[in-house]
């Protein structure tokens, strides 16, 4: 299919990529990349994390140079050496990072991107036009720092709008959107279509790319594997193109018996925010009983990252009762003591937050461990029984498939994915009563996540509690037994998966439940 | 009346260099970067501004020398920290000790050797006017430029495209990169405007303030600049309150001093940095304003990918 795509491609090619590379030390991040975009469809790149997708589109911006290839526009070669050219030619780009600038304002935000110097009051008039005639509407003079992702990702649109670009790159702006937002922006991409521009859509969701997208172009490794239209393939399909090879599905089984003790009790935990951009957590309850996996889905920036630092004691409550582990009031303890009522806790950072990037395996796993495996990895003056903390670093990384370089390699030096299967390994190795994973499979490739997804839920059926905030719904979707919602630092209660459905979760993550809606009033007044 | 002028005028010359060193310095931190070295910087304009002034005799050879001299040693900094990506902290520390060590060995033949005292403007007529005529029309040349460029800085900051482009700089370098911005180079020219103006600060204590080269006679006043603007939430107007309430304050003690009230004179000599950091922690309370105005990615390195 690669060729009779290659060769259809309309006269007027906006964009041709030929024979792209890109070396960074002794890894191909691409290469000999082929592929073309014509005027008024929507293209996709597809592939896992890692796959080189950000790497190629950072060259056709100018933010990386290609080593070897040639870039042609309108079917003339060109050289694109910044992002000021890029634009020049035509070529806007949504990052999915955001580039943004939190202590400015929308305004100022886009003055920065536009290479002419226009005052702030045009630029914020024509900002504010532009964005309700598409229907993303935005207060020009807001500060971005208290903004939601939502509409972070309106700025970095209508900012690339006002360019008037023929070609839009978008990198996995869906990521971060609740289901009802993204299908705000596909509207708002068919109307672009519709207009004639182009669109590059990079994305590893693959529905929404078999829904909106004309072609597709599929990377692997660096290279392209496949060309082909994604209304004519299934989802199963693209994903073993990316791939290479089938997933594991991952299973979940009902939980059997009644309902089980319950592990984690959080009554009325609340907590001012800690900084200007912080949210602060409101009056939140919550139960996890042995034998289930609970679910947390939210837009990110709703307070997870607060709850998850709340109940794993990297900040403590005022009140000990609000947190309670196997029955232990714990809201004045630190990690450490919180750890030895039997839980774990992985968190959202894997480099310098989970693991020390520059400390080898063993040490990782003695540091997350020393307390509560005292006995088996210390001896009687403190040190460090090395010999059974490499026995039991080896054990994890046999058991979670680990694959490194060395013997017993720094943590900075294996991929997020192997590090994350490491990390999430070394806390089941102490079989926990209770676990909390914030972002389990976070930048995590397919394969590996499926690993990930299916011991969380293994560890649930043996009997634990185990409670895992996600930003990504067909994730909780496959291993929760309920999904609750965090929205504007409040919680939904728990929805049995029975009754969940995308819709509406989504709008859960809206705040459009009864409650969250008085709450926001309340807010605004 | 004479008298109070008179005490308006040794404010305002006291707190001249420390208001030129901070201005320059709060550049330098807007974009990003934390420069320790500002006392090193200024030690070292001082003796250049000192010795050319004295071997050809004008003293505005002598500012032009300080400024280079200054900029001179920023850019060893710069080269440091934005092209080598070294720790900032520990390399401002070094250049600090570099400028004092340097200054002392420059300075050696000069110490003790009469000085060129750079003369006041003195607008006939103007500067008659009592209590505030000499105070506007009658000093020092280096006061008007302290003047001119804090309203300079604050229209730069918050009135210029470049400013802005500046300000996104220091708040996250990384977005500024992937809109194409240089931000190297903006660093490069904020740590460079910072040198100059230490260097310009150290020249006002060699040639007007006390017209003579002493071995370390900043003395201190380069940190003082720093804290200044970390006190004043990197804005430049209260960077002016800072600089002149600590002028008011050291005047104030020295007085204090003369009359005898019995408080032991080192504590009277601690006043002036005690009372600047008390008023300017007790304004800086709002932590939202404070977390809005200070530069994000200040002291972080940053070496863009290729």
């Amino acid at each position: 299919m690669t060729d009779a795509e290659a060769t259809t491609a309309a006269p007027q090619t906006l964009l041709q990529v030929e024979g792209i590379t890109k070396v960074f030390g002794t890894l191909k991040a691409n290469d000999g990349v082929d592929f073309d975009i014509v005027p008024g469809e929507i293209h996709a790149l597809l592939g896992e994390n890692g796959a080189g997708k950000s790497t190629l589109v950072k060259m056709l911006f100018g933010s990386l140079q290609p080593d070897g290839g040639v870039i042609k526009w309108r079917g003339q070669p060109v050289a694109i050496v910044n992002p000021m050219q890029a634009r020049a030619l035509g070529i806007g780009m949504v990052f999915q990072h955001f580039s943004l600038f939190d202590s400015l304002t929308v305004a100022e935000n886009i003055a920065l991107s536009l290479d002419d110097d226009i005052p702030i009051r045009t630029i914020a008039a024509k900002a504010q036009a532009l964005s309700y005639s598409y229907g993303l509407p935005l207060d020009p003079f807001s500060m971005v720092g208290d903004l939601s992702v939502g509409e972070r990702q309106r700025i970095e649109i209508i900012r690339c709008l006002l360019q008037t670009p023929d070609l839009i790159i978008l990198d996995e702006p869906t990521s971060v959107l609740t289901p009802q937002e993204a299908d705000k922006l596909f509207e708002t991409l068919e109307r672009l279509r519709d207009e004639g521009k182009s669109i590059l859509y990079i994305s590893h969701r693959l529905e929404e790319v078999k829904r909106m997208c004309d072609r597709a172009t599929v990377l692997r490794h660096g290279k392209v594997v496949a060309h082909c239209n994604p209304r004519e393939e299934t989802a199963s399909s693209l994903a073993s193109m990316m791939v290479g090879t089938e997933i594991h599905q991952v299973v979940r089984e009902a939980s059997q018996g009644g309902p089980g003790e319950s592990l984690i009790e959080i009554r009325n935990l609340s907590r001012p925010a800690a900084t200007p951009f912080a949210m602060p957590l409101r009056d939140i309850s919550l139960t996890v009983r042995a034998g289930e996996v609970i679910g947390i889905a939210g837009v990110a920036g709703n307070g997870q990252g607060e709850f998850f630092e709340a109940v794993s004691g990297e900040v403590l409550q005022d009140a000990a009762g609000s947190v309670r582990l196997r029955g232990k009031d714990v809201g004045r303890m630190g990690i450490s003591r919180r750890r030895l009522t039997g839980t774990a806790f992985v968190p959202e950072e894997r480099l310098g937050h989970g693991a020390a990037p520059a400390m080898a395996l063993s040490e990782n796993l003695l540091l997350s461990r020393y307390r509560t495996d005292q006995s088996a990895f210390l001896g009687p003056l403190g040190t460090i029984r090395s010999g059974a903390v490499e026995a039991a670093s080896k054990r994890v990384i046999e058991e979670m498939d680990v694959r490194k370089s060395a013997e017993d390699p720094e943590a900075a030096s294996l991929s997020g994915g192997n590090l994350q299967k490491f990390i999430i390994g070394r806390e089941l190795d102490r079989q926990p009563a209770i676990m909390v994973v914030n972002q389990p499979t976070w930048g995590v490739d397919a394969g590996a996540a499926a690993r990930i997804r299916q011991a969380l839920i293994e560890l649930a059926r043996s009997g634990s509690a185990v409670l895992v905030i996600s930003q990504d719904l067909d994730e909780l979707f496959e291993i929760s037994d309920a999904i609750a919602v965090m929205h504007n630092g409040a919680m939904s209660k728990p929805v049995p998966i029975a009754e969940a459905t995308y819709e509406s979760i989504g709008l859960l993550m809206g705040g459009s439940e009864p409650g969250h809606v008085a709450h926001d009033e309340k807010e605004v007044v | 009346m004479e008298i109070a002028q008179n005490i308006l005028l040794t404010i305002a010359t006291a707190a001249t260099p420390l208001l030129i060193a901070a201005m320059g310095e709060l550049v330098v931190e807007r974009s990003g970067v934390l420069n320790l070295g500002v006392e090193g910087m200024m030690v070292i304009g001082a003796v250049c501004g000192f010795a050319a002034a004295a071997l050809t005799g004008s003293p505005w050879i002598g500012i032009l020398a300080a400024i280079i001299a200054g900029a001179l040693l920023s850019l060893l900094f710069a080269v440091l920290t934005l092209s080598l990506a070294t720790n900032q902290v520990a390399t401002g520390l070094s250049l600090t000790l570099l400028g004092i060590g340097l200054s002392g060995m420059i300075g050696e033949g000069f110490v003790g050797s009469p000085g060129v005292r750079l003369a006041n403007i003195h607008i006939p007529g103007l500067a008659d006017i009592p209590l505030v005529g000499r105070l506007l029309f009658g000093q020092d040349p280096i006061f008007y430029m302290s003047i001119a460029l804090t309203a300079g800085v604050m229209w730069f900051l918050f009135r210029t495209r470049t400013g802005l482009t500046l300000r996104s700089v220091g708040d996250n370098h990384k977005s500024a990169h992937a809109l194409g911005i240089s931000v190297l180079g903006y660093r490069y020219a904020a740590v460079l405007f910072g040198g100059a103006c230490a260097g310009l600060a150290g020249a006002h204590l060699s040639l007007v303030y006390t017209p003579q080269w002493v071995e370390n006679m900043t003395a201190g006043r380069g940190w003082i600049a720093l804290a200044l603007v970390v006190f004043a939430s990197w804005r430049p107007w209260r960077v002016l309150g800072g600089a002149y309430l600590f002028g008011a304050v050291t005047i104030g003690q020295l007085h204090a001093q003369a009359l005898g009230f019995g408080i032991p004179s080192q504590l009277l000599s601690s006043l002036p940095y005690l009372a600047t950091i008390v008023v300017l922690v007790i304004i800086s309370g709002n932590r939202r304003l404070t977390v809005m105005n200070t530069p994000a990615s200040l002291g972080q390195p940053f070496v863009p990918d290729r």
